[in-house]
């Protein structure tokens, strides 16, 4: 089918391009390409332990991006969504440091902690958005400077360890309180490979069989005739917000309670960030986000190791990072032109923020 | 007439999706002359007179300027080919002056010269008698005085046909005034062309020498002034039709439905005061008035969709006043908005969407009953589309069948803003069995038409809105077209 042919295209279109530049660009500072390339697919999947860095980065940045498909779907753009997980590494470490209760109950309070804390900061962006009219864009980026001053203050302050204050990171977590990992060479958490996969079919069946899912894509697409039929609009951006923020505060709370074992400061390490790239980069697509974050946790995991090759800076992953941004939103541009041609099959999915609700016409 | 020929308008279209907005324009406006626009809501007169301006593109048709065809992309072109709009809200930048403003359009070097400027601003204000403060910001100004401004500006930049859109909207009788002078002024003695978009019938009796009347995007005549209200409403509702026997009231019971006592109702630009209504079980009640004389503000008022200033409103006898939308439909009243796609309607939804969206009480969806919940729908409703079309697909007839599939079934009350807008005869026929099914019911209606006829044969009760007032019909038995439209048109109202 023609439709389904030029939306896929149009997804693996922006990667590609951007591969293509970034190549280039290689070869304009004298390294080969394919090295590189190659160095890169080594970084990620050489053996069994680059491999396991790559899925732990798969993990938060798919329970993030999942995360901004709710909100996204309700038409709203979800910035703060670092915040929220900073929020969650911040309530997961109080517990990891605190609470002294054995690890089978430890374990579970902690990440409740962290969608607490994520729950919670989502949910003022989301006041401010539907009581008092900041748009939550502007409460987003606001919210997520005061997460980062917070989890700075704590680490500098109440958490600093006793050896020497510093600003780098808190003490280490005790070892129950950490995710165990599958085993000594693969070092991933099974309980957050779970997790994940409940966050996917979750997100996926409530958007497309529940009536919360459909109100959400009503006020998402127009929230002044989504009213006007009867949906509880404000309540719907406002669950959209804080489901959201759950979400992205277990992605925090993994990055405290496994990755680092300790909380430091800019803790989400832009990737919520990077997960609004990866929604826009499938519009809104459930379905592609696990593959589409996959590739990059590859991308990002592997180029680790470009440094000790190749004397390149592992910042190249960063250039293509940047690249792929700028070929989504051109990417996003060719589909709307394309679907203004075709309006007969209009694209499932364009993302839209919703209409101001408007007092009168 | 012995005038050089001004401006021709040739062959004009202009479509927007379905809509035919202008059809086939041919007009002509001689120098010298102040031409009225007149036309209801959609009838395409904007359109006509943004093309003419070049703040929109025609599809086909030409534009000849004293006997030369001519073509321009934008309203900087326009006004270098001696064109200029006044829009309705005055496209001026609230952080500048004044002077900053009558400077910006115009052509030249990066380095304006203010003092020069400021001597022709002060020359030009001082002519017609405008108060304009060089150094104050704009955003200070009231809006009569940024229209000023504006008509400053355009003279300065050299043009010679002056288009106003609704200029009486929002300013003082004074201003009201000096703005007709000045027009009548530049007219007379500049010889300039002026046309005056308006829905304000006495408006265009005081300043016009002519009128051009739009209808469905088409010219449906024009006319010499001077001319009556009552001449220029039949030409812009286009009556011949003689008033249709009424349906008799099918009330059965004296309780209201809806009872406003005393309501006040507001917004920027008018404000209406006492407004006691009752409306019993069965009836209909058409609202009649000129566009945006406040009907449509009655009407949301009637579901919470605006907020009485002053005084109670009751539905089905609970005071209701103050109480949100979403309460106001628990109640059991239905809203219907004229604009289907921005109220109502979620483009970019399939009809099960819809349909699930306003019947599914659990928390899954069960899209198989949706599904053939929409089918049965669509068939009773007789729409042309499927299950899973997506709304803005249909045409606006089904589109509007699928609002009424959407609405409750037995609803106490529906408030309906223009039922049958931009609807071919046979949908409107339809819509009206439909709603008159209902009302067999029970259901009382309340809705705003711009199309006497249809307000003379549907309604049991006709409320005229006109100028901040209304006012009651009081002899239905003997009710004509001709009264109706002279009573919206101002006259005979009581003040």
């Amino acid at each position: 089918m023609r439709t389904r042919s030029m939306v896929f295209g149009l997804t693996i279109l922006p990667i590609l391009a951007s591969l293509l530049i970034t190549a280039v660009l290689i070869m304009l500072v004298g390294a080969d390409p394919r090295a590189v390339f190659e160095k890169v697919w080594e970084g990620a999947f050489r053996d069994l332990r680059s491999f396991s860095q790559v899925i732990n980065f798969w993990i938060p940045l798919t329970l993030v991006s999942m995360g901004l498909i709710v909100t996204f779907t309700a038409g709203l753009w979800n910035i703060g969504v670092e915040g929220q997980m900073g929020m969650g590494a911040v309530f997961a470490t109080w517990g990891a440091l605190t609470l002294q209760l054995p690890p089978l109950i430890l374990i579970p309070v902690e990440i409740l902690l962290a969608m607490l804390g994520g729950g919670l900061w989502a949910a003022l962006v989301g006041i401010l958005k539907t009581r008092l009219k900041v748009h939550e864009i502007f409460g987003g980026v606001a919210l997520n400077a005061l997460a980062n001053i917070a989890s700075i203050y704590l680490i500098s302050g109440p958490w600093q360890p006793a050896e020497g204050g510093s600003v780098r990171a808190t003490p280490p977590f005790p070892a129950d309180a950490l995710l165990p990992p599958m085993s000594p060479d693969f070092g991933v958490s099974l309980l957050a490979l779970v997790i994940v996969g409940v966050v996917i079919v979750s997100v996926i069946v409530a958007l497309r069989g529940t009536r919360w899912g459909l109100q959400l894509k009503a006020t998402g697409k127009n929230a002044r005739s989504a009213l006007l039929l009867g949906v509880p609009t404000g309540r719907s951006a406002m669950s959209a917000f804080i489901v959201c923020g759950m979400v992205a505060g277990i992605a925090g709370g993994y990055r405290v309670l496994f990755t680092y074992g300790s909380l430091r400061p800019l803790v989400s390490g832009g990737i919520g960030f990077l997960g609004l790239l990866v929604v826009l980069l499938v519009s809104i697509r459930a379905l592609w986000v696990p593959l589409v974050t996959f590739i990059f946790a590859a991308i990002l995991g592997g180029s680790t190791r470009l440094k000790v090759a190749l004397q390149l800076d592992a910042s190249l992953a960063g250039v293509l990072q940047g690249f792929l941004v700028l070929a989504v939103l051109f990417s996003n541009g060719l589909r709307e032109r394309w679907r203004e041609t075709n309006p007969a099959h209009l694209s499932e999915t364009d993302i839209k923020t919703p209409e101001s609700l408007k007092a009168d016409r | 007439m012995g005038l050089v020929m001004n401006i021709e308008l040739k062959h004009i279209h202009k479509r927007f999706g379905a809509v035919h907005a202008n059809n086939d324009i041919n007009l002509t406006f001689a120098t010298g002359r102040i031409v009225g626009i007149l036309g209801e809501n959609g009838a395409g007169k904007s359109t006509l007179m943004k093309i003419l301006s070049g703040f929109q593109s025609m599809d086909s048709g030409e534009i000849w300027l004293d006997g030369k065809p001519v073509s321009y992309n934008g309203p900087q072109a326009a006004i270098a080919h001696g064109i200029g709009m006044l829009q309705q809200d005055p496209l001026d930048v609230g952080a500048f002056t004044v002077l900053e403003n009558f400077i910006y359009g115009q052509p030249g070097n990066l380095s304006p010269k203010r003092k020069v400027a400021q001597q022709q601003l002060e020359k030009l204000s001082q002519r017609f008698g405008f108060e304009l403060d060089p150094d104050m910001p704009v955003s200070q100004l009231s809006i009569g005085q940024r229209q000023q401004l504006e008509i400053v500006r355009l003279l300065a930049l050299g043009v010679r046909t002056l288009i106003l859109d609704e200029p009486t909207t929002g300013i003082s009788t004074e201003q009201k005034t000096l703005l007709f002078d000045a027009l009548r002024e530049l007219a007379a003695k500049d010889s300039m062309t002026v046309l005056l978009v308006s829905h304000k019938l006495e408006d265009v009796i005081a300043l016009c020498h002519e009128v051009a009347v739009l209808r469905a995007g088409r010219i449906v005549g024009s006319m010499d002034m001077p001319a009556t209200t009552t001449e220029l409403v039949t030409l812009m509702f286009g009556q011949e039709l003689a008033a249709q026997p009424r349906q008799p009231i099918n009330a059965n019971s004296d309780d209201a439905v809806l009872a406003l006592h005393k309501v006040q109702l507001r917004n920027k630009r008018m404000k209406i005061d006492n407004i006691s209504l009752r409306v019993r079980a069965g009836e209909i009640i058409g609202l009649a008035g000129l566009d945006g004389s406040g009907q449509e503000m009655l009407l949301r008022a009637c579901v919470g969709l605006e907020k009485c200033s002053r005084g109670q409103i009751d539905i089905a006898g609970r005071d209701m006043t103050g109480k949100s939308y979403r309460e106001f439909l628990q109640t059991g009243v239905a809203f219907g908005a004229a604009g289907r796609l921005e109220e109502g309607l979620v483009a970019g939804l399939t009809l099960t969407e819809h349909i699930a969206l306003v019947t599914s009480h659990q928390s899954f969806i069960d899209w198989n009953s949706a599904r053939q919940h929409t089918e049965d729908q669509i068939k009773h409703y007789n729409v042309r589309g499927r299950p899973e079309s997506r709304i803005e697909t249909l045409s606006g007839g089904n589109q509007q069948r699928v609002l009424m599939a959407l609405m409750p079934q037995e609803p106490v009350l529906m408030a309906l803003e223009q039922p049958t807008r931009g609807l071919d005869v046979d949908s409107a026929r339809w819509i009206w069995q439909q709603l008159i099914e209902r009302r067999k019911g029970g259901t009382a209606i309340i809705f705003s038409s711009p199309d006497l006829d249809e307000l003379v044969t549907y309604s049991d009760r006709i409320i005229v809105f006109c100028g901040g007032w209304v006012q009651e019909v009081a002899d239905m038995e003997n009710l004509t077209l001709d009264e109706l439209g002279r009573m919206i048109g101002g006259e005979g109202v009581i003040q």
